[in-house]
């Protein structure tokens, strides 16, 4: 074979030369493994598959037993704060205590209801507000120079190259009562007194807002950017004014779009604790505030556990649902 | 000069001083920054052609095509349709429909919405619609599939919806943008037909731009043949194929010989051409304006020559060479001789009987013949 130039695989061995595996198929201990792996029914492409399965296993599937066992304990003081869920009793039976008092604890007392729809409403209305103001963004974005486009998806990313934490913070700076905010006003003599922004509602839909914008335009401006034009030009064609062409073409196929970038919103929302620990008051309860009281200022572990474990069935359900609405739409 | 067979005088409006252009073009020009895609175009149409524009890509036969329908403006030049000055209108408010070359179907509704958009957008009864709809899909062959996605179509029943939907809106003019090129050979041939019957049976205007052309000589009443902005000729298919006006119109619509020459004896009847291409004296039947000694070329079908061992008793239109390729097609052979003058010749005979044992072949030295009426004069 000539060095020169690329030779496809496919020739290389046509002419006869050797590929990697049939090389290695040469040593012993190599064929041995491969027989092994083959007999117990593993491939070379299963073995790709199982590299994401395995990282599930070890980093969601185990550390969610873990939880999941300390939500059926009880909580102790002792180190750790809950007791055993498998007990060797001394005539070597195998007691297995589970406690559900704490998931009963979670129904009966209000707190938790309170939080967790507070926690829905508040990642609802700001999902709305992210949608309703990166749908804009992703459109201009998508209609925008080529050359422009990876500018522009530059500045959107950009915020991410600074800490989370650092700008939630830096927002505490403009909000507060002699933040940037309330002293150019202030300085211009519209206001007297400044207006009270920080440790309210509003300033953790700020937040949560601001922070989450970026995953509500990417896969809005990823389904944006793939739409066809010619489709828009058959409706002006057909008689449709832009604004209807909108509403009939653009809109109903961007839906895949809009679906992903709620529920990338509206999923961290739900469990967010920094935000509203940061910028909300005391009012602002919130399913992730009580999970980090209830770990931290309680030591109540086993409770802990059965609310970050509620909190998942509860986001389980929007999940499935968009599942559903993507297979049904590979489906179609 | 010859006429084409189906057309009776009245079919003809482009032969009647009196008849009024539907869609007149008048000197059209669009500029994208310096580069002209169009150049002062002007172009007349009447109801019920199917007109065909005709050039390679780039030549801005899409880019007229768009202006008509309005997705772009020309820089300069005006556009009436049934005498309404386009100007200014947007696409949504034009009598035109276009069939996109990509079909442009929306994917997330079914072949029946797709087809019903355009009369909904009109706010055409609901009743009314239904039956519009059914007509068409009728016209169109695709009852079966009306609750079908168009991702659950094949590419020609997808072609169908595509042509159904811009049809059913009744259009002044419907535009089709190389309709036929995403099929393959043998559904394109079909679909040809098909689609001179339904614009036969519908009545709308049809204006076609393809690059093919024998798509362009089968579909079309006129074409209208463009190169690099410009429309060099206009004529039925017979007209362009028989009686190229330039050396590219010949060239660009069936094969070719080209021999160039000098004008030896201009009568009003006949052109004597001497060619040292041709190696013989070229005798034509038909009178041009120039004068004698001006350089001119003469243009011959491959099938207008006769190719033979014996040489033939005229002198003129009779020239000889030696065979340098055959190409055996099936229904006709394709031979290439070499003349003297090492100008390369193409000529095809019709294949009339099965397995001549004494065909002409390899390296024989053949005669080339043709009639006074077999070719023409072009000046350019």
């Amino acid at each position: 074979m000539s060095r020169a130039g690329y030779v496809p695989l496919g020739e290389r061995v046509a002419a006869g030369a050797e590929p990697l595996s049939r090389i290695l198929w040469r040593f012993p201990p190599y064929r041995w493994c491969v027989t092994l792996l083959q007999r117990m029914g593993f491939t070379g492409r299963s073995a790709v598959i199982a590299i994401p399965y395995l990282w599930l296993l070890l980093f969601f599937l185990v550390p969610f037993a873990f939880v999941l066992k300390i939500s059926l304990a009880e909580a102790l003081i002792a180190r750790p704060p809950y007791s055993s869920l498998f007990e060797w009793t001394e005539e070597a039976y195998l007691v297995i205590k589970m406690n559900v008092a704490n998931y009963q604890f979670l129904i009966e007392d209000d707190l938790y209801w309170t939080a967790y729809l507070n926690s829905a409403k508040v990642a609802l209305i700001s999902t709305f507000f992210c949608l309703v103001i990166g749908y804009p963004m992703a459109y201009g974005m998508a209609r925008a120079d080529p050359s422009w486009r990876n500018v522009l998806l530059l500045l959107v990313i950009l915020p991410f190259w600074t800490s989370f934490l650092l700008r939630v913070y830096a927002w505490i700076g403009i909000l507060k009562n002699n933040g940037i905010i309330n002293n150019i006003l202030m300085g211009l003599g519209i206001i007297d007194e400044p207006i009270v922004m920080m440790q309210t509602n509003f300033a953790v839909y700020l937040g949560i807002v601001y922070s989450y914008l970026p995953f509500m335009i990417l896969p809005l401006y990823a389904n944006l950017e793939r739409l066809d034009r010619t489709l828009l030009e058959a409706a002006a064609d057909l008689g449709c004014r832009p604004i209807k062409a909108f509403v009939y073409i653009t809109l109903p196929l961007s839906l895949p779009g809009i679906i992903a970038g709620s529920l990338l919103v509206f999923i961290p929302a739900v469990g967010e604790f920094v935000i509203p620990a940061l910028l909300g008051g005391p009012d602002t309860l919130m399913i992730g505030r009580v999970l980090w009281d209830e770990f931290f200022a309680n030591r109540d572990w086993p409770v802990a556990s059965a609310v970050a474990i509620a909190i998942l069935l509860l986001l389980v359900v929007p999940i499935v649902i968009f599942q559903r609405f993507q297979a049904h739409e590979a489906g179609a | 000069m010859a006429q084409s067979t189906r057309a009776t005088p009245a079919q003809e409006p482009w032969n009647d001083p009196h008849a009024q252009p539907y869609i007149r073009i008048e000197n059209v020009t669009k500029k994208f920054g310096a580069f002209v895609a169009v150049n002062n175009v002007s172009l007349n149409i009447y109801q019920n052609e199917f007109f065909c524009l005709l050039g390679g890509s780039g030549c801005g036969k899409s880019t007229l095509l768009r202006m008509l329908a309005g997705f772009d403006s020309p820089t300069s030049g005006k556009i009436y349709i049934d005498g309404t000055d386009m100007e200014g209108t947007a696409p949504y408010d034009r009598p035109v429909n276009m069939m996109f070359q990509s079909y442009a179907l929306f994917p997330h509704m079914t072949v029946e919405s797709n087809i019903a958009f355009g009369l909904k957008q009109d706010r055409i009864s609901k009743t009314q619609t239904t039956q519009r709809v059914q007509d068409i899909l009728e016209l169109v062959q695709l009852s079966p599939f009306a609750q079908r996605r168009p991702h659950q179509l094949s590419g020609g029943q997808r072609q169908r919806v595509a042509l159904a939907r811009a049809l059913v809106k009744q259009p002044k003019l419907l535009l089709l943008d190389e309709p036929l090129a995403a099929l393959d050979k043998k559904l394109r041939e079909e679909t040809q037909f098909e689609l001179v019957n339904i614009q036969e049976q519908t009545g709308v205007t049809f204006m076609v731009v393809t690059h093919d052309q024998e798509e362009a000589m089968t579909l079309s009443s006129r074409i209208g043949v463009m190169n690099a902005g410009e429309i060099v000729q206009t004529g039925t298919p017979t007209e362009i194929y028989e009686y190229p006006g330039s050396r590219f119109v010949a060239d660009f619509i069936g094969s070719v010989n080209i021999f160039e020459g000098r004008i030896t004896e201009d009568e009003a009847d006949h052109v004597r051409i001497d060619s040292e291409e041709a190696g013989c004296s070229l005798y034509i039947d038909h009178g041009v304006t120039t004068t004698s000694g001006a350089k001119v070329w003469f243009a011959v079908r491959p099938e207008k020559i006769a190719i033979s061992r014996d040489k033939s008793d005229a002198d003129e239109n009779c020239t000889s060479g030696t065979v340098q390729e055959i190409a055996y097609m099936g229904d006709l052979s394709i031979y290439h001789v070499e003349l003297e003058s090492g100008k390369r010749v193409r000529v095809t005979m019709p294949n009339l009987v099965r397995g001549v044992s004494d065909a002409i072949t390899w390296d024989e030295q053949v005669y080339l013949s043709w009639r006074p009426s077999s070719g023409v004069v072009l000046m350019a």
